[in-house]
């Protein structure tokens, strides 16, 4: 059972240092051919830089790694590519301007004397995406297309040579549940070839079903291996925590506002031309509404809407009083906070610093007259945050781009945080956060319910809203399809309202 | 971790440790040209050629001052050539008129001010990319310097004026006061100001800074606006040395100022930049023109030098920030 040749892909004891800092400290990891192996580690845990030993974009500073029963050694993530190891990377590397035929094929034109066959290349990534089965328009610019179309075409791209192993780094965390049984339908049949499948996942439910083996490394290091079928995700996050948790979603801290509370939001009627339409909802100080929908539905449309970002008719009421939001600024003023669903495109400024991150969107609180940025303040309010959420970072110096996925989160919710929102927005807070980053932000949500924030809390994630959330907003097609209370929801009823077969 | 530096005074190292890894290669270069044209012409180093080369270099510091400011929004202003020639031929003929000194300076800066806001409005509110709409009003700048007097220079005699470029206030010409005066202006409201953060915010994410509720059209009109009225002093200063307004002044100025912001380390993708980098950058190529003069370089060879220094410091700042990643 353990002899070398039943595995694709082998590392023994691999190590990797940038300076004094240990990355990976023996790890090892064993892939069979034809069957999905997930790697499972909170951020920080050394995933990525193992992901990029694997495809050469940073050699090991020790240990072992064989492909195939050979000795691998990647120069670079073309060489890896050459040698059948394949990567579709998390964060999306299409060229918004070419088409998804010119995007999947890149780097390996059909071209003859430095010309593109144009006709050959279109017919290749239509053969592709056909095989595939993906819902898209080989001839359409990739600008054009959702986040969640630019993620299968990113897939395609990957798939586009032949791999003997495939890493796919959270494929699904911008996919809706429908177009991720798009990626469990590809991944099927890639087992089938006889594809090993690398996957980095934070999702347990997708883990659960689509892993045959899972590796969980903490710290840099390996911790265990276990086949799906002898584990259960209680028993993963234990390995993964190096703690128990007893509950991914904590308990309410303060008891459910009573319905004689005046609201702090209350909406009706509004509406957008093409995108939504006569929409209303209240929340109380407090309260935490959910807001589900597929991804097309709407629902970011009329949290833009709520935030001045687009512009809708119907009332808006803040705290009794009618609010006009004709932009961001009069959201905030009106004490609205939009903690935004990419925090890479809306939310952070990757090249500024921690700490102007944090102060951006409550700045002229550390202005005194003329402008005068009062740095002490400053500082000692960044500081207060970056404790409060646990961001992990050198300092407040650091730059934004240099923390991971879930420290990042973090910091575009203490900008927001800072500005004292009495209605915070959360559109998809926890989307590409591993489990103990999500857990910390779960948290914080409790907290400023419990601190008499009203919340709106947007999520494609069904179990998040469930847990979460004391009523369930539930729209489709840009309609307000229903509004009920936690207690009355079962998974399978909020699918079908938002799928529009309730009834 | 949560380590956070905890004193000032350890904030204060931190800040001069960020400042050498931001200014050590282009102060090294800076420097360097310096000991190598002090070796080469010992009449180099002496204070009479160092004041020679701050006044040189005085017109197109104040202008990159400007250029920084719309670079690190990630935008460019290729019109303040013109605008320093719009600039001079206003003041010549404000002057012309007998409006007096301090109306004529006020039109000048007026008018310099309204050439930058056409910019912005134009960029921010059509939606135009700045390139093309500065390569369009930096034509159509060029041209109104003509306007008035059919092509040909005015000449200026104000006392005022004139005395901008050639007196003295406590034995340093009027021009490094200027030139300090707005580097500290620029420096100041880049570094700790609201207005400064915001724009910073704005090159770095334009996005995200919107959604913090900065106003970022209002932020590009201004910025476009202060680079107007920085080409503007520039454009004085230029016509006060020349005693005159000439239609063809400040001819390519744009590129100088945008050299001396991009050697200084100002992105042009936005959201990085310091106006004590762009004075730096200022500083070598005012080093390289009047070090290459002094050693008789004809003047073509100082454009290939010129362009080289150019592409070797850029790409050895690029090359060092890629390494300390």
């Amino acid at each position: 059972m353990n002899q070398p040749a039943e595995f694709v892909l082998s590392l023994r004891d691999i190590r990797k240092s940038f300076g004094p800092v240990e990355a990976l400290k023996s790890m090892r990891l064993d892939v069979r051919p034809g069957r999905v192996h997930t790697i499972l580690g909170e951020n920080g845990a050394g995933k990525s830089t193992l992901m990029k030993i694997l495809v050469g974009v940073h050699p090991p500073s020790g240990g072992e790694m064989m492909l195939d029963g050979r000795a691998y050694a990647p120069q670079s993530p073309k060489d890896a590519a050459a040698q059948g190891l394949a990567i579709v990377f998390q964060e999306l590397s299409l060229c918004n301007n070419l088409s998804v035929a010119e995007n999947i094929m890149a780097t390996h034109e059909p071209a003859r004397f430095g010309f593109i066959n144009d006709r050959t290349l279109r017919a290749n990534a239509r053969a592709l995406v056909r095989e595939l089965g993906l819902p898209v328009d080989v001839t359409a610019k990739v600008g054009r297309l959702s986040i969640a179309q630019r993620q299968l075409v990113e897939i395609a791209k990957g798939l586009s040579r032949p791999a003997k192993v495939l890493i796919l780094d959270e494929p699904t965390s911008s996919l809706s549940d429908s177009e991720a049984e798009i990626l469990f339908r590809i991944i099927d049949r890639l087992k089938a070839r006889g594809t090993a499948i690398i996957y980095i996942s934070h999702r347990m439910e997708e883990i659960m079903r689509l892993s045959d083996d899972i590796t969980v490394i903490r710290d840099g290091a390996y911790v265990a291996t276990r086949a799906r079928d002898e584990t259960c995700i209680e028993e993963l996050i234990a390995l993964m925590v190096g703690r128990r948790m007893d509950e991914i979603y904590p308990p309410r801290l303060s008891p459910v506002p009573g319905a004689d509370m005046p609201p702090m939001i209350a909406v009706r009627g509004l509406s957008c031309a093409g995108r939504f339409r006569d929409v209303g909802f209240e929340v109380r100080p407090g309260e935490i509404l959910g807001f589900f929908g597929l991804i097309g539905s709407g629902r970011s449309d009329v949290m833009n809407a709520l935030f001045g970002m687009r512009q809708a008719s119907g009332e808006i009421r803040i705290d009794g009083k009618p609010a006009r939001l004709r932009n961001p600024a009069d959201a905030i003023a009106a004490g609205i906070g939009f903690v935004t669903e990419n925090r890479k495109e809306e939310g952070l400024a990757l090249g500024a610093p921690v700490r102007s991150n944090i102060s951006m969107a409550a700045l002229d609180g550390f202005a005194g007259k003329g402008g005068f940025l009062r740095f002490g303040s400053e500082r000692r309010a960044a500081r207060a945050e970056v404790q409060r959420l646990g961001v992990r970072t050198n300092s407040l110096e650091t730059l934004a781009g240099k923390l991971s996925g879930g420290n990042q989160q973090k910091i575009v919710l203490a900008k927001w945080l800072l500005t004292r929102p009495r209605v915070l927005i959360l559109d998809e807070p926890t989307r590409g956060v591993d489990v103990g980053a999500k857990f910390e932000i779960y948290r914080i949500i409790r907290e400023l319910a419990a601190e008499g924030t009203a919340i709106l809390l947007v999520s494609s994630e069904l179990p998040e809203v469930l847990g979460l959330a004391d009523r369930i907003a539930i729209m489709a097609e840009g309609e307000l399809r229903a509004t009920l209370a936690r207690r009355d929801l079962t998974p399978e009823l909020v699918m079908a309202h938002a799928t529009g077969t309730h009834q | 971790m949560t380590q956070t530096t905890d004193t000032t005074l350890s904030a204060g190292r931190e800040q001069l440790r960020a400042a050498l890894h931001q200014y050590g290669g282009i102060l090294v270069s800076l420097i360097l040209l310096c000991v190598i044209f002090t070796v080469l012409n010992e009449r180099f180093m002496t204070v009479a050629n160092l004041t020679n080369i701050l006044q040189q270099v005085a017109v197109v510091a104040i202008a990159a001052f400007g250029m920084t400011w719309v670079i690190l929004l990630g935008e460019i202003d290729l019109s303040i050539g013109s605008i320093i020639a719009v600039a001079g031929m206003a003041g010549a003929q404000a002057l012309a008129f007998g409006w007096g000194f301090a109306p004529a300076l006020l039109f000048t800066l007026l008018a310099g001010a309204a050439m930058g806001l056409v910019n912005g409005v134009l960029t921010a509110r059509l939606m135009l990319p700045s390139f093309i709409v500065t390569v369009a009003t930096m034509g159509i700048y060029r041209g109104l310097v003509s306007l008035p007097t059919n092509g040909a220079p005015a000449m200026i005699s104000d006392p005022a004026w004139t005395a901008i470029g050639s007196d003295s206030w406590l034995g340093l010409p009027i021009i490094i006061w200027i030139v300090v005066a707005l580097f500290l202006f620029n420096h100041v409201l880049l570094s700790r100001t609201t207005f400064g953060r915001r724009a910073y915010l704005t090159g770095g994410n334009r996005e995200a800074a919107l959604y913090s509720g900065i106003k970022v059209d209002r932020l590009k009109i201004a910025i476009f606006t202060l680079s107007g009225v920085m080409a503007a002093v520039s454009g004085i200063l230029l016509s006060s040395r020349l005693y005159s307004a000439q239609t063809n002044a400040g001819m390519s100025y744009e590129l100088d100022a945008i050299a001396a912001a991009v050697l200084g380390g100002t992105s042009l993708a936005g959201g990085v930049g310091t106006m004590v980098g762009t004075l730096i950058g200022a500083l070598i190529i005012g080093v390289m023109n009047n070090g290459m003069n002094m050693l008789s370089v004809p003047y073509f060879y100082q454009l290939i030098v010129k362009g080289l220094v150019i592409l070797i410091a850029v790409w050895l700042d690029v090359r060092a920030k890629q390494k300390r990643g």
